[in-house]
């Protein structure tokens, strides 16, 4: 049902705008929801110390670090929830948890 | 055609599920309801049933089960009594906000402690508010009807609630009585295939049952529950509507027993209802003016029809099966007076807690439960709270 579509429902949905019993029928909605708002301490990228060896993008439970064509981005602060797991799996200390609000 | 048959509750509630061909049953055995799955493993066993049959480590891993198997997309249910329920707490809940019109074969029995294995209603009253259809019987032709309707009322798309099929424990689910049974073929067509909209093992639409939700949806997802829960009501008359025509057997949300001109009328549930209808019988060839409504569905609760089929009734006797321990009264007894209330309803109400753990009620405390009602219509002032059956 296209009333239902994930992109839909928000915090200004009525009770019957919602499914019931809050189901999702559509897969691949996480993206909508910015989780990354719940955290209040944030990683930060030094990209001079990053010498793109990738170790710290497997170990977000996020996926919060995006990678293109080989080379890790900036992090995606909509979704990433500050769990500080990046900065211990980094050798090069290219990332802190300082800096961020 | 209809087969008369001489069964026990349990019996009939396990011939209805070999009719209706489930798909999944966990279960986990606890007295008295541990037939139920018992007789139905015998099914499965005989290959005379396709159903996918659990036995799992506990009450919560069935819950849990059989409410995952009916979001996957099948039609699931599992069976328990007291403790076994009281494990299952969690999932009760996340059965029915999660939307999944799973069936619970309920076989009411008291809960610890002292532990006691027989019967009143302290499991299913205490789980009343967790959002499940509930809907008890007097005898076994009841329990084995219920259970023909019970699924068409909770997987009917304008209600999607799980439903809690009650029995008294020991009095229907081990007494055998004489009943009828429909033919495998009419259960078959009435209750149809589960043909759920969304399920998870659908490959076409990808989908997720039971997100978090934060406060900004909690109250719209709460408000959707009972919507659903009111819609429940004139579905399950339509079911039981549809019921009579193949079985000749009528029911409502509540059952009215010469309540019609009665001035002098008792509210209960379960198996005391037969035992209330002799009595009644004994003192209408007295003239005396008394009748009994039987409540059949107490969620969703038919306040309004109660209050509108008590209206001319001057004193009412609420009769509750389990003790809330409010210090005022049982659930039937506050849920009944509130309805009265709301609509303006002015018959005057006296509490009775009986049958607690089993405790037997008889005819003639029916009698004595009628001559108070009558004198507290000539003004005499009661302990309007009591216990039947009690020694003090």
């Amino acid at each position: 049902m296209a009333e239902f579509k994930a992109e839909n429902i928000n915090e200004k949905s009525k009770w019957n705008e919602i499914t019931p019993g809050n189901q999702i029928y559509e897969p691949a909605t996480s993206k909508l929801f910015h989780t990354g708002e719940w955290s209040k301490d944030k990683p930060c990228f030094i990209q001079e110390k990053c010498t793109q060896c990738l170790l710290c993008t497997p170990v977000c439970p996020d996926s919060a670090i995006p990678v293109k064509d080989m080379k890790r981005l900036d992090f995606d602060y909509d979704h990433c929830k500050g769990c500080g797991i990046c900065v211990k799996a980094c050798p090069f200390h290219a990332i802190t948890m300082e800096g961020v609000k | 055609m209809a087969k008369r048959e001489r069964l026990s509750g349990n019996e009939a509630a396990s011939i209805a599920l070999r009719q209706i061909n489930p798909d999944v049953f966990p279960a986990f055995p606890i007295t008295p309801s541990t037939e139920i799955p018992e007789y139905f493993s015998k099914f499965v066993a005989n290959g005379q049933v396709d159903t996918e049959f659990i036995p799992v480590e506990s009450e919560h891993s069935s819950m849990s089960a059989a409410l995952g198997a009916e979001a996957a997309g099948a039609r699931a249910l599992t069976a328990t009594s007291s403790c076994g329920m009281a494990l299952m707490w969690e999932e009760l809940y996340v059965a029915a906000s999660d939307r999944l019109p799973l069936m619970l074969a309920l076989v009411n029995r008291a809960l610890s402690g002292p532990i006691n294995i027989n019967c009143d209603h302290s499991d299913s009253m205490g789980a009343r508010d967790s959002g499940w259809i509930q809907l008890y019987a007097e005898d076994n032709q009841e329990v084995y009807d219920n259970f023909v309707m019970a699924y068409r009322i909770a997987e009917h798309k304008d209600v999607r609630l799980p439903i809690m099929v009650c029995q008294d424990g020991f009095i229907t689910s081990h007494g055998v009585q004489n009943m009828e049974l429909l033919e495998d073929e009419e259960v078959r067509n009435f209750v149809g295939e589960y043909q759920p909209e969304h399920y998870l093992l659908n490959p076409k639409e990808p989908m997720a049952v039971g997100p978090y939700a934060v406060s900004n949806y909690y109250m719209e997802s709460k408000y959707g529950q009972v919507q659903a829960m009111k819609n429940a009501k004139q579905v399950a008359i339509d079911v039981m509507n549809e019921f009579a025509k193949i079985s000749g057997r009528q029911y409502g949300l509540f059952e009215e027993y010469r309540l019609e001109d009665a001035e002098y009328a008792i509210v209960l549930i379960g198996s005391a209802a037969g035992t209330a209808k002799d009595a009644i019988d004994r003192l209408r060839e007295e003239g005396r003016k008394v009748g009994l409504l039987k409540i059949r569905f107490f969620r969703p609760f038919p306040g309004e029809e109660i209050a509108k089929a008590l209206s001319k009734v001057k004193v009412v006797g609420l009769m509750d099966r389990a003790e809330s321990f409010s210090g005022n009264g049982g659930p039937l007894c506050a849920e009944t007076m509130a309805a009265l209330h709301r609509a303006g309803n002015t018959a005057k109400t006296v509490e009775y807690m009986y049958g607690l753990g089993g405790r037997d009620i008889k005819v003639e405390d029916f009698w004595h439960i009628f001559d108070e009602l009558e004198e507290v219509a000539n003004g005499k002032v009661v302990d309007g709270y009591s216990y039947i059956g009690l020694r003090k």
